[in-house]
């Protein structure tokens, strides 16, 4: 064996000792993720302020745990990057602020299917939840699994109070009110005959308030998909969206 | 009374399995509580009756320890791994064929792409590679510190423990239980067990070496520990989560652009300590052994250890370009990822060069011609990262199956190649048999890998840059020329290709399977020697002695 150098920086002195050679292992490859994460959670710049960034309802919560179950991620991303192309094709690339209540971020990585970080409001529910039964219907290349099953499951919803509880200890907004009264928005979003001024009081009026699924007897886990669908993208306002001097 | 301890602890966790199935209300969760249960309560009764008892005093007596090399559990875990390299190879031939033809996802919740998939990622990486990984370490150091195991009791734990969150965490996906986190998918109870096992392993790992009678510690040794700890740095961290009552559902505790650098930080160090500094680990053992020379550089090791663990943890941000994660980190990403491509090589050319003076075994031994294309493939995907983590570069490979290629020529070539010769090795000399059941099938088994890599790579780049450049195709109007579903319906001849070259893949580590198992049954194949096969014959290859033939 060569001779790797001696004193200070004599590597015998490592590959002697399991201790050492653990701890400077440790610290060597702490270092990178230190420098990269910490300061994510501190600099103000990293989340740019925008307006109309609220907390999701509790049916469109419900909807978005289908698509974290599901996998869709491993499909399609909602992360739109400025290019031009898909400035075109998908909207407004996509701001920090708008995924800052994901928990967990569903940005993805590949594109088999189209990016959904806009998909809000360009489709019909009819045309959604068409697709979901089974894509090929309104679209034949398609290679998307058919989600029929979601039709004709009940939404189950006994717990999304709980769930809403646990995005608040994590950092989400929701205030005691929403928390209290999960339930009934949950099951009044679904409902155009219900009474939805609570429920408008709470996340605001551009909430969409519809039967989704075209089922009024019962809220369904299509229901709640539909909902979250409809909304991915439509809370920034990007007529009063000025690009700061900390444009990325 | 000690032997009495791990039944009641298991016990224990029974009785607690069974209280949280009872109470909770969510039907998956339940499931996966009965069948901790019901993991518990074997272990429990397997130990009880492992207890040997005095039959005249009544006492209870010491198991023998032995004094051999601890190689029970490394039979077990070369076993495991050729399992789960079956399951994991025919889970994405499955998903492949989903996506040249839909039909096949069923319309079954359980069977669909999103569920499926993440069922193929985990089985190739976690449990085939996890396994691989924790049976050629306990190998390894174990020879190399010339000692036995320490506690091998525990390294029984870590390696039923480490099946059992497989079986959970794959069980989870088809039920719908997901963190939906890319390669971080188990939900919180399955991470915490992980968490515990891995410290148990980390625990056997380094009091085994602490115990070593050897005076330095290799250096395949320094890898194994440095991938242990640094797994358990990531799994911990990316996985902190709250979860939603006594439920399968968790949030993860971090949200948007800080989850998303998270998780790639932990992402790309799965690629960098789980499917790279444990798989160098294989490689400083085993090409050594096979080819019986002595490691290249005993300088170039020091330096390339050092600095590939300090460079990989920095490149997770390149997964991240163009998003809305701030420009300085994307940077940062990208420049760590490039500067990466020195310490790789670093890797390569010490192991290739290791074959100095032995090159001509690439042509007589099938092992180390399969180790010298792990290498070989190892160079070519350590070049392709960096090139793919440079901005502009990455514009028009993200988001495309050009990723998806990238990824299978180093799992494929790399890590899949690197592991089987490590088994090819073990098997025989863990079982006591006299060689392999066949070489001739290892050679055959290289080919059909081979051209398996060869129509998945090609298929994938061809389709990875063909649809980004379709996605950004504009007209002399200035208009976007195909719409989203033109550029996947394109996909569909490349898909099949894929599909075809994964078959073969497959096809190769089955045919490796039978080989396995016929050489641990202590079979030999009759067959003629590769090295005396018709390709070259010494005795024939001369001019004919005696008289001419005499023309008439």
């Amino acid at each position: 064996m060569a001779d790797a150098g001696s004193g200070l920086f004599d590597h015998k002195r490592i590959e002697r000792n399991v201790a050492l050679l653990a701890v400077l292992a440790f610290i060597t490859v702490t270092i990178g993720g230190l420098v990269q994460l910490v300061p994510l959670f501190f600099m103000q710049n990293t989340i740019e302020k925008v307006e109309g960034m609220r907390p999701y309802t509790p049916l469109e919560l419900a909807g978005r745990n289908i698509y974290v179950r599901e996998g869709c991620y491993n499909c399609h991303s909602q992360m739109i990057r400025p290019f031009r192309d898909e400035i075109e094709r998908y909207g407004h690339y996509s701001l920090a602020a708008e995924s800052m209540y994901d928990h967990p971020f569903q940005w993805g990585s590949k594109r088999t299917g189209p990016d959904l970080a806009r998909v809000g409001g360009r489709y019909s529910d009819q045309w959604h939840v068409q697709h979901l039964v089974n894509p090929r219907d309104v679209v034949p290349e398609s290679i998307m699994p058919a989600y029929a099953f979601l039709k004709d499951r009940v939404l189950k919803d006994s717990d999304i109070a709980a769930n809403l509880e646990a995005n608040r200890r994590l950092g989400v907004p929701y205030t005691q009110a929403q928390i209290a009264n999960a339930l009934a928005d949950l099951r009044a979003q679904a409902n155009p005959d219900a009474d939805t001024a609570g429920l408008f009081e709470r996340y605001g009026d551009r909430v969409n308030v519809r039967d989704f699924d075209g089922n009024p007897a019962e809220v369904t886990e299509m229901d709640a998909l539909v909902a979250y669908l409809q909304m991915l993208g439509t809370l920034v306002d990007f007529s009063a969206y000025v690009p700061q001097e900390n444009f990325r | 009374m000690t032997a009495m301890v791990q039944p009641a602890i298991l016990f224990l966790v029974a009785l607690a399995a069974m209280v949280a199935m009872v109470v909770t209300s969510d039907a998956g969760f339940a499931i996966h509580m009965g069948m901790v249960m019901g993991a518990a309560l074997l272990a429990a009764v397997v130990c009880l009756r492992r207890v040997d008892w005095d039959p005249v005093s009544g006492a209870i007596l010491k198991p023998d320890p032995g004094t051999g090399y601890v190689d029970d559990v490394i039979r077990a875990g070369a076993i495991a791994s050729m399992v789960w390299a079956l399951v994991g190879l025919l889970a994405g031939v499955y998903i492949a064929a989903q996506l040249a033809f839909p039909l096949l996802n069923l319309g079954l919740e359980w069977t669909s792409f999103g569920r499926l998939r993440p069922v193929h990622t985990s089985a190739v990486i976690f449990a085939f590679g996890g396994n691989v990984l924790i049976a050629t370490s306990f190998y390894v150091v174990q020879r190399t510190c010339r000692v036995r195991l320490a506690f091998p009791w525990l390294a029984w734990f870590v390696f039923w423990g480490y099946q059992l969150f497989i079986v959970l965490a794959a069980s989870g996906y088809v039920l719908g239980i997901t963190q939906s986190k890319e390669y971080a998918e188990p939900e919180w109870y399955v991470d915490l067990w992980l968490t515990i096992v891995w410290v148990a392993y980390l625990a056997v790992f380094v009091a085994t070496i602490a115990r070593r009678r050897e005076p330095h510690i290799y250096v395949a040794n320094w890898f194994y520990l440095a991938f242990i700890l640094t797994i358990a740095m990531l799994h911990v961290v990316n996985n902190l989560a709250l979860p939603v009552g006594l439920s399968s559902k968790s949030y993860p505790v971090f949200a948007g652009v800080q989850d998303a650098l998270t998780q790639w930080w932990y992402g790309h160090n799965a690629v960098g300590f789980f499917l790279t500094a444990g798989f160098l680990a294989i490689m400083y053992y085993f090409v050594p052994k096979q080819a019986n020379r002595p490691v290249y550089s005993y300088r170039l090791s020091i330096v390339h250890f050092w600095s590939l663990i300090f460079l990989y943890i920095w490149a997770g941000p390149h997964h991240l370009h163009y998003t809305a994660l701030p420009d300085w980190a994307q940077t940062l990403g990208m420049v760590f990822s490039v500067i990466l491509w020195m310490p790789s090589w670093g890797g390569m050319i010490n192991g290739l060069m290791t074959l100095e003076g032995a090159w001509d075994k690439i042509r007589t031994d099938p092992l180390v011609r399969m180790m010298v294309a792990a290498l070989a493939f190892y160079g070519m995907s350590t070049f392709e990262g960096p090139l793919m983590s440079i901005r502009s570069v990455n514009a028009l490979s993200h988001y495309t199956d050009w990723t998806v290629g990238h990824v299978h020529s180093g799992a494929l070539g790399w890590v899949g190649l690197i592991s089987f010769s490590a088994l090819y090795y073990m098997v025989p000399r863990l079982f006591g048999a006299q060689r392999l059941y066949s070489l001739r099938w290892v050679n055959w088994h290289f080919w059909l890998a081979m051209v398996g890599i060869a129509l998945y790579a090609s298929s994938m780049w061809v389709a990875g840059i063909m649809q980004g450049l379709m996605w950004r195709e504009y007209n002399a109007e200035g208009l976007l020329v195909y719409s989203f579903i033109e550029t996947s319906a394109a996909m569909h001849p490349y898909y099949v290709i894929r599909l075809v070259g994964g078959l073969f893949y497959f096809a190769g580590a089955g045919l490796m399977a039978v080989n396995l198992v016929q050489t641990l049954r202590h079979r030999l194949r009759d067959e003629v020697p590769l090295e005396q096969g018709p390709i070259h014959s010494p005795d024939r290859d001369r001019p004919l002695a005696g008289a001419p033939v005499a023309a008439e």
